[in-house]
């Protein structure tokens, strides 16, 4: 049995299909960072750190005549997000009830897909992760209020990042209320101005939960790394009379190979 | 009318209702992915001997449409299938020698596996994995 736990849950394979089913419906919209950066994985859970291939010279060694040097890598952050199930309602489910209520499931998944997205766009100090934005070796270009000038922003995010010489397609992470506020516009003449940005970009429009403002990154592949030990899985904690514990867990890190290959386009 | 109640599922080698409904989503899509390859072969012999122009320009759309959907079918099913998608990494999109990749990539993923604890016919995880190119 993996360290999930799973077969000591009193869940049924059903129960457990359609817990599994429900999270991967909830989490897959919702995890921008992998539409947008490379994946890398799943390595497992006993991966525990991403090889940067640089070394850290050792002052000191055993013996006089030997030198060393200490090898640096990027620790994996376990990232866990409990929840807890009605034991009713999943014998319900057992029943054939379509209504189960799993909503602190659906907020879990939602949890965690913003705390990814929000290690990779704006970074997790604890975790050693430096964001994408944040890494940004571009001075970050304010959006304001006014969603008509949305595409020339955009345009000045793609027209900086050419300039250093990154190539496109580009990619744009929106924050759900900037996502929001696209979604609402049309531009003279009713064109959607999310057609328009897509255009400018020449790749995707993400609706990316945990990105403040948004973010125009390259789309070449090599710039930014997404490093995943275990993907998302369904673990069990424990249970009552009642309730059941489980959990969303991940272990992952990233990294920003390019801090050129990316511009912010902060509130 | 009196119909075969097995009509239709013949893409099950156990009996359905024993099976998980992830395992049967699984089954269709291999089924489909199978079903692409043939197409994929029947209008390769087709384009081979057919000589009017306009009759293959149609057959080489819809081989398009065939290459698409089996390209689609097997991106699913990787993605359910961790380890799968690991072999398949070692060995597609690569120069060289294609039955040397295999083989190494069937190693490495298996003996990864093993080594994790994992179970080499699936995972525990949800199997999300990359979305780069999925649909939002």
């Amino acid at each position: 049995m993996s360290h999930l736990l799973r077969g000591h849950a009193p869940i049924t394979e059903e129960g457990w299909s359609l817990l599994d089913a429900e999270a991967r419906e909830r989490l897959t919209p919702a995890l921008a960072a992998r539409r947008l950066v490379d994946f890398s994985g799943p390595h497992g859970w006993k991966h525990s750190a991403a090889n940067l291939g640089r070394v850290r010279e050792l002052a000191g060694t055993p013996v006089e005549g030997v030198l060393a040097a200490r090898r640096r890598v990027l620790e994996l952050v376990e990232a866990r997000a409990p929840f807890s199930l009605s034991r009713a309602e999943l014998r319900d489910a057992d029943r054939g009830a379509g209504d189960v209520d799993l909503e602190a499931l659906d907020a879990a998944a939602r949890r965690i897909a913003t705390a990814e997205n929000r290690a990779v766009f704006h970074g997790w100090r604890e975790a050693g992760i430096d964001g994408v934005a944040d890494a940004s070796a571009h001075e970050a270009i304010a959006l304001g209020e006014d969603c008509q000038r949305y595409p020339r922003h955009v345009a000045g995010a793609v027209a900086m990042l050419l300039d250093v010489g990154v190539g496109g397609p580009y990619g744009l992470a929106l924050g759900p209320d900037v996502y929001t506020r696209v979604l609402q516009t049309a531009e003279h003449g009713g064109y959607p101005l999310l057609n328009h940005l897509r255009e400018i970009v020449e790749g995707p429009l993400v609706w990316a939960p945990g990105v403040q403002g948004a973010v125009v990154l390259s789309q070449r592949g090599g710039d930014f790394a997404l490093e995943v030990g275990e993907d998302l899985s369904l673990g069990y904690a424990s249970h009552d009379a009642d309730t059941v514990q489980l959990y969303i867990e991940e272990s992952f890190t990233f990294q920003v190979l390019t801090p050129e290959a990316a511009v912010a386009l902060s509130l | 009318m009196c119909h075969d109640a097995r009509v239709g599922f013949d893409q099950y080698h156990e009996p359905p209702d024993e099976l998980p409904s992830e395992t049967r989503t699984f089954a269709r899509l291999c089924a489909s992915l199978t079903e692409e390859a043939e197409a994929i072969g029947w209008y390769e012999q087709r384009l081979a001997i057919e000589s009017d122009r306009e009759a293959r320009a149609v057959m080489r759309d819809a081989l398009g449409e065939e290459f698409k959907h089996f390209s689609m079918d097997l991106e699913f099913l990787l993605r359910r299938s961790p380890l799968w998608r690991q072999i398949a990494q070692g060995i597609l999109f690569r120069e060289g020698d294609i039955v040397e990749h295999g083989e190494e990539s069937e190693e490495q993923a298996v003996e990864g596996a093993a080594a994790e604890g994992a179970a080499v016919s699936g995972s525990a995880s949800l199997g999300i994995g990359s979305l780069k190119g999925a649909t939002p």
